[in-house]
Protein backbone atom coordinates (compact mmCIF):
# COMPACT_ATOMS: atom_id res chain seq x y z
CA UNK A 1 0.00 0.00 0.00
CA UNK A 2 3.07 2.70 0.71
CA UNK A 3 6.55 3.44 1.98
CA UNK A 4 7.08 5.43 4.80
CA UNK A 5 10.21 7.52 4.43
CA UNK A 6 13.20 4.93 5.21
CA UNK A 7 13.16 4.57 9.00
CA UNK A 8 16.44 3.44 10.60
CA UNK A 9 18.47 2.74 7.40
CA UNK A 10 22.56 3.04 7.53
CA UNK A 11 23.45 4.14 3.82
CA UNK A 12 27.09 4.47 4.63
CA UNK A 13 29.12 2.29 1.98
CA UNK A 14 33.02 2.21 2.28
CA UNK A 15 33.98 1.87 -1.55
CA UNK A 16 37.24 3.88 -3.31
CA UNK A 17 35.89 7.55 -4.22
CA UNK A 18 36.75 5.88 -7.56
CA UNK A 19 33.86 3.05 -7.23
CA UNK A 20 31.72 5.55 -6.02
CA UNK A 21 31.91 8.66 -8.69
CA UNK A 22 32.19 6.11 -11.20
CA UNK A 23 28.83 4.41 -9.74
CA UNK A 24 26.83 8.25 -9.04
CA UNK A 25 27.95 8.83 -12.90
CA UNK A 26 25.39 5.67 -14.01
CA UNK A 27 23.19 7.20 -11.38
CA UNK A 28 23.46 10.62 -12.84
CA UNK A 29 23.25 9.41 -16.19
CA UNK A 30 19.98 8.25 -15.09
CA UNK A 31 21.13 4.86 -16.02
CA UNK A 32 18.82 1.66 -14.04
CA UNK A 33 21.17 -0.08 -11.91
CA UNK A 34 20.18 -4.05 -12.52
CA UNK A 35 20.76 -7.07 -9.54
CA UNK A 36 24.10 -8.10 -10.48
CA UNK A 37 25.84 -4.88 -11.48
CA UNK A 38 27.84 -3.71 -8.86
CA UNK A 39 26.71 -1.18 -6.58
CA UNK A 40 28.37 0.43 -2.85
CA UNK A 41 27.36 -1.78 0.05
CA UNK A 42 25.10 1.29 1.17
CA UNK A 43 23.26 1.43 -1.98
CA UNK A 44 22.27 -2.37 -1.31
CA UNK A 45 21.51 -2.33 2.84
CA UNK A 46 19.71 1.01 1.75
CA UNK A 47 17.45 -0.58 -0.63
CA UNK A 48 16.95 -3.54 1.30
CA UNK A 49 15.73 -1.78 4.14
CA UNK A 50 13.29 0.36 2.31
CA UNK A 51 11.79 -2.23 0.19
CA UNK A 52 11.69 -4.85 2.98
CA UNK A 53 9.44 -2.13 4.58
CA UNK A 54 7.56 -1.54 1.79
CA UNK A 55 6.92 -5.10 1.25
CA UNK A 56 5.78 -5.57 5.50
CA UNK A 57 3.80 -2.47 4.70
CA UNK A 58 1.71 -4.50 2.17
CA UNK A 59 1.35 -7.52 4.12
CA UNK A 60 0.24 -5.79 7.53
CA UNK A 61 -1.57 -3.26 5.60
CA UNK A 62 -4.53 -6.54 4.54
CA UNK A 63 -4.83 -6.58 8.72
CA UNK A 64 -7.03 -3.29 9.16
CA UNK A 65 -9.23 -3.82 5.81
CA UNK A 66 -9.52 -8.04 6.52
CA UNK A 67 -11.30 -6.61 10.04
CA UNK A 68 -14.29 -5.40 7.99
CA UNK A 69 -14.42 -8.16 5.22
CA UNK A 70 -17.24 -10.02 6.76
CA UNK A 71 -19.34 -6.76 7.73
CA UNK A 72 -19.29 -5.16 4.14
CA UNK A 73 -22.46 -3.30 3.74
CA UNK A 74 -23.06 -5.03 0.52
CA UNK A 75 -21.96 -7.35 -2.14
CA UNK A 76 -20.58 -4.90 -4.30
CA UNK A 77 -18.31 -3.05 -1.37
CA UNK A 78 -17.38 -6.56 -0.45
CA UNK A 79 -16.06 -7.96 -3.55
CA UNK A 80 -14.21 -4.30 -4.05
CA UNK A 81 -12.51 -4.33 -0.48
CA UNK A 82 -11.69 -8.29 -1.07
CA UNK A 83 -10.31 -7.36 -4.12
CA UNK A 84 -8.69 -4.39 -2.77
CA UNK A 85 -6.50 -6.74 -0.09
CA UNK A 86 -5.61 -9.39 -2.35
CA UNK A 87 -3.76 -6.77 -4.70
CA UNK A 88 -2.03 -5.84 -0.86
CA UNK A 89 -0.63 -9.26 -0.87
CA UNK A 90 0.23 -9.45 -4.55
CA UNK A 91 1.88 -5.77 -3.61
CA UNK A 92 3.92 -7.39 -0.79
CA UNK A 93 5.21 -10.52 -2.98
CA UNK A 94 5.81 -8.36 -5.93
CA UNK A 95 8.23 -6.43 -3.31
CA UNK A 96 9.38 -9.13 -2.04
CA UNK A 97 10.63 -10.77 -4.69
CA UNK A 98 12.20 -7.30 -5.92
CA UNK A 99 14.21 -6.92 -2.35
CA UNK A 100 15.48 -11.04 -2.91
CA UNK A 101 17.25 -9.42 -6.22
CA UNK A 102 19.53 -7.84 -3.82
CA UNK A 103 20.76 -11.00 -1.61
CA UNK A 104 18.36 -11.11 1.57
CA UNK A 105 16.42 -14.14 1.30
CA UNK A 106 12.06 -14.62 2.56
CA UNK A 107 12.88 -16.05 5.59
CA UNK A 108 15.51 -13.20 6.46
CA UNK A 109 12.71 -10.74 5.90
CA UNK A 110 9.74 -12.27 7.38
CA UNK A 111 11.61 -13.38 10.04
CA UNK A 112 12.90 -9.26 10.43
CA UNK A 113 8.67 -8.79 10.88
CA UNK A 114 8.17 -11.26 13.50
CA UNK A 115 10.47 -10.32 15.57
CA UNK A 116 9.68 -6.65 15.61
CA UNK A 117 13.20 -5.60 13.90
CA UNK A 118 11.78 -4.26 10.47
CA UNK A 119 9.88 -1.50 10.57
CA UNK A 120 6.47 -0.67 8.37
CA UNK A 121 4.14 2.03 8.09
CA UNK A 122 3.14 3.51 11.19
CA UNK A 123 -0.57 3.91 9.93
CA UNK A 124 -1.03 0.47 10.14
CA UNK A 125 -1.00 1.01 13.72
CA UNK A 126 -4.18 2.50 13.95
CA UNK A 127 -7.45 0.42 14.62
CA UNK A 128 -10.24 0.40 11.71
CA UNK A 129 -13.05 1.46 13.99
CA UNK A 130 -15.71 1.70 11.94
CA UNK A 131 -17.01 0.86 8.44
CA UNK A 132 -16.24 4.76 7.61
CA UNK A 133 -12.67 3.80 7.78
CA UNK A 134 -12.23 1.43 4.93
CA UNK A 135 -13.33 4.62 2.65
CA UNK A 136 -10.79 6.23 4.65
CA UNK A 137 -8.17 4.77 4.50
CA UNK A 138 -8.60 4.02 0.42
CA UNK A 139 -9.15 8.04 -0.12
CA UNK A 140 -6.25 9.16 2.30
CA UNK A 141 -4.10 5.75 3.17
CA UNK A 142 -3.94 4.99 -0.53
CA UNK A 143 -3.69 8.29 -1.70
CA UNK A 144 -0.85 9.46 -0.15
CA UNK A 145 1.00 5.63 -0.80
CA UNK A 146 0.64 6.91 -4.55
CA UNK A 147 2.16 10.72 -3.80
CA UNK A 148 4.88 8.30 -2.39
CA UNK A 149 5.12 5.46 -4.90
CA UNK A 150 4.45 7.48 -8.26
CA UNK A 151 8.24 8.38 -8.04
CA UNK A 152 8.91 5.21 -6.90
CA UNK A 153 8.00 4.27 -10.38
CA UNK A 154 11.63 6.14 -11.71
CA UNK A 155 13.80 4.92 -8.67
CA UNK A 156 16.96 3.93 -9.84
CA UNK A 157 17.11 0.27 -9.18
CA UNK A 158 15.36 -1.39 -11.70
CA UNK A 159 13.29 -4.06 -10.00
CA UNK A 160 11.65 -1.77 -7.16
CA UNK A 161 10.74 0.08 -10.09
CA UNK A 162 9.37 -2.41 -12.13
CA UNK A 163 7.46 -3.42 -8.86
CA UNK A 164 6.09 0.12 -8.48
CA UNK A 165 4.35 0.33 -11.99
CA UNK A 166 2.30 -2.48 -11.60
CA UNK A 167 1.95 -1.23 -8.10
CA UNK A 168 0.53 2.15 -9.29
CA UNK A 169 -1.78 1.09 -11.87
CA UNK A 170 -3.21 -1.28 -9.39
CA UNK A 171 -3.36 1.81 -6.54
CA UNK A 172 -5.75 4.04 -8.33
CA UNK A 173 -8.41 1.31 -8.12
CA UNK A 174 -7.92 1.63 -4.20
CA UNK A 175 -8.12 4.93 -3.72
CA UNK A 176 -11.05 5.61 -5.84
CA UNK A 177 -13.10 2.64 -3.86
CA UNK A 178 -12.50 4.50 -0.69
CA UNK A 179 -13.34 8.12 -1.81
CA UNK A 180 -16.77 6.70 -3.52
CA UNK A 181 -17.29 4.81 0.09
CA UNK A 182 -16.57 8.39 2.23
CA UNK A 183 -19.09 10.32 -0.53
CA UNK A 184 -21.60 8.14 0.02
CA UNK A 185 -21.53 8.23 3.99
CA UNK A 186 -21.11 12.17 3.18
CA UNK A 187 -23.69 12.36 1.11
CA UNK A 188 -26.47 9.88 3.56
CA UNK A 189 -28.13 11.06 7.12
CA UNK A 190 -26.53 13.00 9.03
CA UNK A 191 -25.40 10.20 11.35
CA UNK A 192 -23.94 8.74 8.51
CA UNK A 193 -22.19 12.16 7.34
CA UNK A 194 -21.01 12.17 11.06
CA UNK A 195 -19.41 8.45 10.78
CA UNK A 196 -17.14 10.20 7.35
CA UNK A 197 -15.99 12.92 9.81
CA UNK A 198 -15.20 11.05 13.17
CA UNK A 199 -13.33 8.96 10.31
CA UNK A 200 -11.02 11.64 8.69
CA UNK A 201 -10.79 13.31 11.71
CA UNK A 202 -8.84 9.96 13.22
CA UNK A 203 -7.48 9.78 9.81
CA UNK A 204 -6.16 13.16 8.97
CA UNK A 205 -3.08 13.32 11.37
CA UNK A 206 -1.56 9.71 10.82
CA UNK A 207 -1.91 9.96 6.79
CA UNK A 208 0.17 13.34 6.51
CA UNK A 209 2.59 11.15 8.92
CA UNK A 210 2.97 8.47 6.61
CA UNK A 211 5.39 11.12 4.65
CA UNK A 212 8.09 10.98 7.45
CA UNK A 213 9.96 13.02 9.43
CA UNK A 214 10.26 16.75 7.60
CA UNK A 215 13.47 17.31 5.71
CA UNK A 216 15.64 18.98 8.36
CA UNK A 217 15.23 15.85 10.73
CA UNK A 218 15.20 13.22 7.61
CA UNK A 219 18.99 11.76 7.74
CA UNK A 220 18.81 9.48 5.46
CA UNK A 221 16.81 11.82 2.45
CA UNK A 222 20.38 13.20 1.18
CA UNK A 223 21.93 10.30 0.20
CA UNK A 224 18.60 8.79 -1.08
CA UNK A 225 18.00 11.70 -3.41
CA UNK A 226 21.91 11.66 -4.69
CA UNK A 227 21.22 7.99 -5.47
CA UNK A 228 17.47 8.65 -7.19
CA UNK A 229 16.08 6.10 -4.89
CA UNK A 230 13.76 8.80 -3.76
CA UNK A 231 13.17 11.29 -6.22
CA UNK A 232 11.30 14.43 -3.49
CA UNK A 233 11.17 15.41 -0.03
CA UNK A 234 9.61 14.21 2.30
CA UNK A 235 7.61 17.75 2.97
CA UNK A 236 7.38 17.61 -0.67
CA UNK A 237 5.77 14.77 -1.11
CA UNK A 238 3.50 15.67 2.25
CA UNK A 239 2.33 19.23 0.23
CA UNK A 240 1.32 17.68 -2.56
CA UNK A 241 -0.74 15.58 -0.92
CA UNK A 242 -2.42 17.83 1.72
CA UNK A 243 -2.70 20.34 -2.09
CA UNK A 244 -4.95 17.28 -4.03
CA UNK A 245 -6.68 16.17 -0.80
CA UNK A 246 -8.02 19.48 0.74
CA UNK A 247 -10.45 20.00 -2.43
CA UNK A 248 -11.66 16.77 -2.08
CA UNK A 249 -12.63 16.98 1.35
CA UNK A 250 -14.02 20.18 0.84
CA UNK A 251 -16.23 18.83 -2.11
CA UNK A 252 -17.63 16.15 0.61
CA UNK A 253 -18.77 18.79 2.87
CA UNK A 254 -16.10 17.28 5.19
CA UNK A 255 -14.14 19.55 7.44
CA UNK A 256 -10.00 18.51 7.36
CA UNK A 257 -9.15 18.34 11.66
CA UNK A 258 -6.34 21.18 11.07
CA UNK A 259 -7.45 24.95 12.44
CA UNK A 260 -4.46 26.37 11.43
CA UNK A 261 -4.75 24.97 7.51
CA UNK A 262 -5.24 27.79 5.31
CA UNK A 263 -4.68 28.70 1.31
CA UNK A 264 -1.13 30.20 1.16
CA UNK A 265 -0.74 32.34 -1.71
CA UNK A 266 2.43 33.02 -2.22
CA UNK A 267 3.37 29.46 -2.70
CA UNK A 268 0.02 28.20 -3.92
CA UNK A 269 -0.22 25.46 -1.46
CA UNK A 270 -1.69 24.88 2.37
CA UNK A 271 -0.01 25.89 5.29
CA UNK A 272 -0.83 23.37 7.78
CA UNK A 273 -0.73 22.94 11.54
CA UNK A 274 1.68 21.27 13.84
CA UNK A 275 2.32 17.56 13.25
CA UNK A 276 2.59 16.11 16.32
CA UNK A 277 6.37 14.30 16.25
CA UNK A 278 5.85 12.08 19.30
CA UNK A 279 3.22 10.25 18.47
CA UNK A 280 4.64 8.94 15.26
CA UNK A 281 7.65 7.99 16.92
CA UNK A 282 5.41 6.14 19.27
CA UNK A 283 3.99 4.28 16.77
CA UNK A 284 7.26 3.64 14.69
CA UNK A 285 8.46 2.00 17.27
CA UNK A 286 5.76 0.10 18.08
CA UNK A 287 3.53 1.13 20.76
CA UNK A 288 0.33 1.91 18.45
CA UNK A 289 -2.81 1.33 19.61
CA UNK A 290 -2.81 -1.68 17.27
CA UNK A 291 0.96 -2.44 17.00
CA UNK A 292 0.94 -6.02 19.29
CA UNK A 293 -1.76 -7.27 17.67
CA UNK A 294 -0.32 -6.41 14.18
CA UNK A 295 2.52 -8.53 15.07
CA UNK A 296 0.64 -11.42 16.88
CA UNK A 297 -1.46 -11.90 13.95
CA UNK A 298 1.09 -12.18 11.38
CA UNK A 299 3.10 -14.47 13.48
CA UNK A 300 0.02 -16.63 13.95
CA UNK A 301 -0.59 -16.71 10.25
CA UNK A 302 3.20 -17.89 9.86
CA UNK A 303 2.84 -20.67 12.55
CA UNK A 304 -0.42 -21.97 11.62
CA UNK A 305 0.91 -22.05 7.96
CA UNK A 306 4.23 -24.26 8.99
CA UNK A 307 1.95 -27.46 8.41
CA UNK A 308 1.03 -26.17 4.75
CA UNK A 309 4.16 -25.34 3.65
CA UNK A 310 6.29 -28.75 5.00
CA UNK A 311 3.08 -30.49 3.10
CA UNK A 312 3.58 -28.85 0.12
CA UNK A 313 7.42 -29.17 0.10
CA UNK A 314 7.15 -33.21 1.14
CA UNK A 315 4.58 -33.68 -1.73
CA UNK A 316 6.91 -31.70 -4.33
CA UNK A 317 9.39 -34.27 -3.30
CA UNK A 318 7.85 -37.27 -3.44
CA UNK A 319 6.38 -36.71 -7.05
CA UNK A 320 9.90 -35.50 -7.86
CA UNK A 321 10.91 -38.99 -6.65
CA UNK A 322 8.13 -40.93 -8.37
CA UNK A 323 8.80 -39.21 -11.51
CA UNK A 324 12.94 -40.38 -10.82
CA UNK A 325 11.84 -43.66 -10.33
CA UNK A 326 9.40 -44.21 -13.31
CA UNK A 327 12.35 -42.89 -15.61
CA UNK B 1 11.86 -24.59 10.66
CA UNK B 2 11.14 -25.65 7.78
CA UNK B 3 13.73 -26.15 4.23
CA UNK B 4 13.27 -22.91 2.49
CA UNK B 5 10.44 -23.30 -0.55
CA UNK B 6 12.02 -22.58 -3.99
CA UNK B 7 12.10 -19.16 -6.54
CA UNK B 8 10.49 -19.21 -9.47
CA UNK B 9 10.78 -16.98 -12.36
CA UNK B 10 7.16 -16.18 -14.72
CA UNK B 11 6.79 -15.38 -17.69
CA UNK B 12 3.67 -14.07 -18.86
CA UNK B 13 2.37 -13.40 -22.74
CA UNK B 14 -0.03 -10.70 -22.94
CA UNK B 15 -1.75 -12.22 -26.00
CA UNK B 16 -1.07 -14.01 -29.07
CA UNK B 17 1.42 -12.68 -31.42
CA UNK B 18 3.39 -11.60 -28.62
CA UNK B 19 6.52 -13.56 -26.53
CA UNK B 20 6.50 -14.47 -22.78
CA UNK B 21 8.04 -11.49 -20.92
CA UNK B 22 9.71 -11.64 -17.23
CA UNK B 23 7.32 -9.81 -14.84
CA UNK B 24 9.02 -11.27 -11.12
CA UNK B 25 9.33 -14.00 -9.23
CA UNK B 26 7.53 -15.94 -6.69
CA UNK B 27 8.55 -18.89 -4.02
CA UNK B 28 6.71 -22.37 -4.30
CA UNK B 29 6.95 -25.93 -3.83
CA UNK B 30 6.47 -27.31 -6.88
CA UNK B 31 6.15 -26.57 -10.46
CA UNK B 32 2.01 -26.88 -10.23
CA UNK B 33 1.87 -24.58 -7.03
CA UNK B 34 4.03 -21.99 -8.93
CA UNK B 35 2.04 -21.77 -11.59
CA UNK B 36 -1.37 -21.38 -9.63
CA UNK B 37 0.88 -18.91 -7.75
CA UNK B 38 1.81 -17.01 -10.59
CA UNK B 39 -2.06 -16.67 -11.96
CA UNK B 40 -2.68 -15.46 -8.64
CA UNK B 41 -0.07 -13.16 -8.25
CA UNK B 42 0.56 -11.70 -11.84
CA UNK B 43 -2.28 -11.85 -13.64
CA UNK B 44 -5.34 -10.23 -11.81
CA UNK B 45 -6.19 -8.18 -14.69
CA UNK B 46 -6.23 -9.19 -17.80
CA UNK B 47 -2.58 -9.51 -17.75
CA UNK B 48 -1.82 -12.32 -19.98
CA UNK B 49 -3.19 -15.60 -21.42
CA UNK B 50 -0.41 -18.24 -20.98
CA UNK B 51 2.41 -18.57 -18.20
CA UNK B 52 5.44 -20.10 -17.58
CA UNK B 53 7.73 -20.81 -14.70
CA UNK B 54 10.86 -21.31 -14.49
CA UNK B 55 13.15 -22.54 -11.44
CA UNK B 56 15.27 -19.34 -10.58
CA UNK B 57 18.29 -21.48 -10.34
CA UNK B 58 17.72 -23.58 -14.00
CA UNK B 59 18.61 -19.94 -15.42
CA UNK B 60 22.14 -18.86 -16.55
CA UNK B 61 23.02 -15.60 -16.78
CA UNK B 62 25.82 -13.34 -18.25
CA UNK B 63 28.43 -11.91 -15.99
CA UNK B 64 27.93 -7.97 -15.81
CA UNK B 65 31.47 -7.69 -15.23
CA UNK B 66 31.79 -8.83 -18.59
CA UNK B 67 29.07 -6.40 -20.45
CA UNK B 68 31.63 -4.36 -21.86
CA UNK B 69 33.19 -7.23 -23.71
CA UNK B 70 30.39 -8.61 -24.55
CA UNK B 71 28.44 -6.11 -26.26
CA UNK B 72 30.51 -3.22 -26.84
CA UNK B 73 31.97 -4.31 -30.06
CA UNK B 74 29.10 -4.45 -32.33
CA UNK B 75 29.09 -0.64 -32.08
CA UNK B 76 31.99 -0.05 -34.21
CA UNK B 77 30.38 -2.12 -36.94
CA UNK B 78 28.76 0.03 -38.44
CA UNK B 79 28.66 -2.16 -41.69
CA UNK B 80 26.02 -4.40 -40.15
CA UNK B 81 23.33 -1.78 -40.89
CA UNK B 82 21.49 -0.96 -43.86
CA UNK B 83 22.21 2.58 -43.63
CA UNK B 84 26.42 2.13 -43.86
CA UNK B 85 25.44 1.16 -48.12
CA UNK B 86 24.65 3.77 -50.43
CA UNK B 87 22.34 2.88 -53.30
CA UNK B 88 21.19 5.63 -55.85
CA UNK B 89 17.96 7.47 -55.23
CA UNK B 90 16.70 5.95 -59.16
CA UNK B 91 16.71 2.35 -57.58
CA UNK B 92 13.99 3.62 -55.13
CA UNK B 93 13.32 2.40 -51.90
CA UNK B 94 15.42 -0.55 -51.70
Amino acid sequence: MYSQGLIGADGRTEETPEFLARFQKRIDAEEKIEPKDEMPEGYRRTLIRQIGQHAHSEIVGMLPEGNWITRAPSLRRKAALLAKVQDEGGHGLYLYSAAETLGVSREEMTEELLSGKAKYSSIFNYPTLSWADMGTIGWLVDGAAIMNQIPLCRCSFGPYARAMIRVCKEESFHQRQGYEIVMTLAQGTPEQKAMAQDSLNRWWWPSLMMFGPHDADSQHSDQSMAWKIKRFTNDELRQKFIDATVPQAEYLGLTIPDPDLKWNEDKGGYDHGTIDWDEFWRVVKGHGPMAKDRIKARKKAWDDGAWVREAALAHAEKRRARKIAAE
Amino acid sequence: MTATTPLWEVFIRPRNGLAHKHVGSLHAADEVMALQSARDVYTRRGEGNSIWVVPSAAITASDPDQTAENFEPTADKIYRHPTFYDTPEDVGHM
